[in-house]
């Protein structure tokens, strides 16, 4: 493929220098929304979780509807309706607004799964030994079983970011300009597909191979910690 | 406030056309999902065997496929096989393949951890049975992944029926473009006809998606007791 990419049509390497300020701006840009959905949705879960853990009733109905909802439904549709659908009603945001609100609301349910799975993991006596040597439940939860939860769930945990931060790519739809949207856009007005996709490629990679290192890194530390047996 | 949109969604074959488009999407989900359990299965027992060569390529697919927004590989393949090698491939076609990647790599991984799963023993004592390798796999290993598998790989279904939802991207009608279209020829008569249209959609997306995934709950408790 590639010798046949030199031969037909070499990489133009003066119109990858001119596109490289577009696309790091757009890189930017993603890293921001991304960064904030995740963000955002590590807080949504959190709290979910913990509500759905603690069988809050009626927050705990609703939770459970708001997970099911944003769990099957795709992100496209979701922004499409915060975006297009809810002006319509008199709810108007910014698309950046809208992108970290729809990110964030999708990752939420997400996260409310692996920290409720995680937490699941922890082993009932765990919580028996705490409460008899005279913990509070307060104290059991934060020094007892969240740390023990975090470590269970951190390999789903980082899947879920390299997730989120893959969904921003949808963006472009709702017009942020982000790296899908810039490529797009340099693809229909000057028609060099080659050198668009190579770049969106090498600046996704830029974006996600560390967050995708780093976290089986950080699993293989984790996993040195086993608790129990 | 108007009408949002119900009456649209009412008048002429509009919901028919909606419905074929949320089609299109599920038959293109259907189709990868056909493939990737294929070739994921293959791929991922392929997976296990200790060969360093095997091991780097399989690495490398998957951390491909784990990193590239689904949206960039749809490009690539749908603008960049045109442009490279004057393919013209059509957008269903191309999604399907793109699907059809991705879906093989993470089903691929699933059956290998299913597999890899297995205790050692069991291997060990077919072998001492005097079963052979292919004896191994069909009476011993693959029923015993199965029940993991299964609930797993449904997820993957209702996975890849969200992804499909991307194709309109490039340019396949499927349900969110027939909305458009929709919404764009009632512009006049109906300027708030997008809330209702998009929440349709919404909620057929949840509707095509809900069921699969109760049912892959219900297998996975049912199976773990």
């Amino acid at each position: 493929m590639l010798r046949r990419l030199e031969r037909s049509d070499r990489l133009n390497w003066s119109v990858i220098e001119k596109y490289l300020p577009l696309y790091e701006k757009a890189t930017v840009l993603t890293l921001k929304i991304g960064w904030l959905g995740v963000l955002f949705s590590v807080a949504i879960g959190l709290a979910v979780s913990l509500i759905v853990h603690y069988r809050i009733p009626v927050l705990r109905q609703t939770a459970k509807i708001y997970i099911e909802i944003f769990r099957n439904t795709p992100l496209l549709i979701q922004l499409f309706f915060i975006y297009f659908g809810l002006p319509k009603i008199g709810v108007s945001f910014s698309p950046e607004f809208c992108g970290v609100l729809g990110l964030g609301l999708l990752g939420g349910s997400y996260m409310a799964e692996t920290f409720r799975s995680g937490i699941e993991a922890v082993d009932k006596i765990q919580y028996e030994t705490a409460l008899s040597l005279g913990m509070s439940k307060a104290q059991v939860m934060f020094h007892i079983v969240l740390p023990q939860a975090i470590t269970y769930s951190t390999p789903a945990f980082v899947a879920n970011i390299i997730f989120l931060l893959k969904e921003t790519s949808v963006f472009s739809a709702i017009s942020l300009m982000d790296l899908m949207f810039t490529a797009k856009d340099l693809i229909g007005l000057y028609y060099k597909t080659a050198e668009c996709l190579v770049m969106l490629v090498v600046f996704y990679l830029l974006i996600l191979l560390p967050v995708s290192v780093i976290g089986s890194v950080v699993e293989r530390r984790l996993s040195y910690a086993s608790f129990g047996d | 406030m108007q009408a949002l949109g119900i009456d649209v969604l009412l008048k002429g074959n509009n919901f028919i056309r909606l419905i074929d488009g949320l089609c299109t999407a599920l038959r293109i989900s259907l189709v990868s999902v056909i493939f990737s359990i294929v070739f994921g299965i293959v791929f991922g027992i392929v997976m296990t065997y200790k060969n360093t060569v095997i091991r780097v390529v399989s690495r490398v697919y998957l951390e491909i496929v784990r990193i590239m927004p689904q949206m960039v590989l749809l490009f690539i393949v749908f603008f960049g096989t045109t442009r490279m090698f004057g393919l013209n491939l059509d957008a269903e076609l191309a999604s399907i393949i793109v699907f059809t990647f991705w879906g093989t790599a993470e089903m691929g991984d699933l059956v290998r951890g299913a597999v890899s799963n297995i205790p050692k023993h069991q291997y060990e004592s077919s072998y001492a049975l005097g079963l052979n390798k292919a004896q191994t796999y069909f009476y011993i290993v693959i029923p015993q992944t199965l029940r993991r598998l299964i609930p797993l790989s449904i997820n993957l279904v209702t996975r890849m029926i969200k992804t499909t939802s991307l194709v309109m991207m490039i340019g396949v009608v499927e349900a969110l473009k027939v909305t458009q279209q929709i919404i764009e020829a009632n512009r006049m008569t109906a300027p708030n006809a997008a809330f209702g249209l998009y929440l349709t959609v919404f909620i057929l997306y949840f509707l095509a998606c809900w069921p699969i995934s109760l049912l892959a709950s219900y297998l996975e408790k049912k199976w773990s007791a």
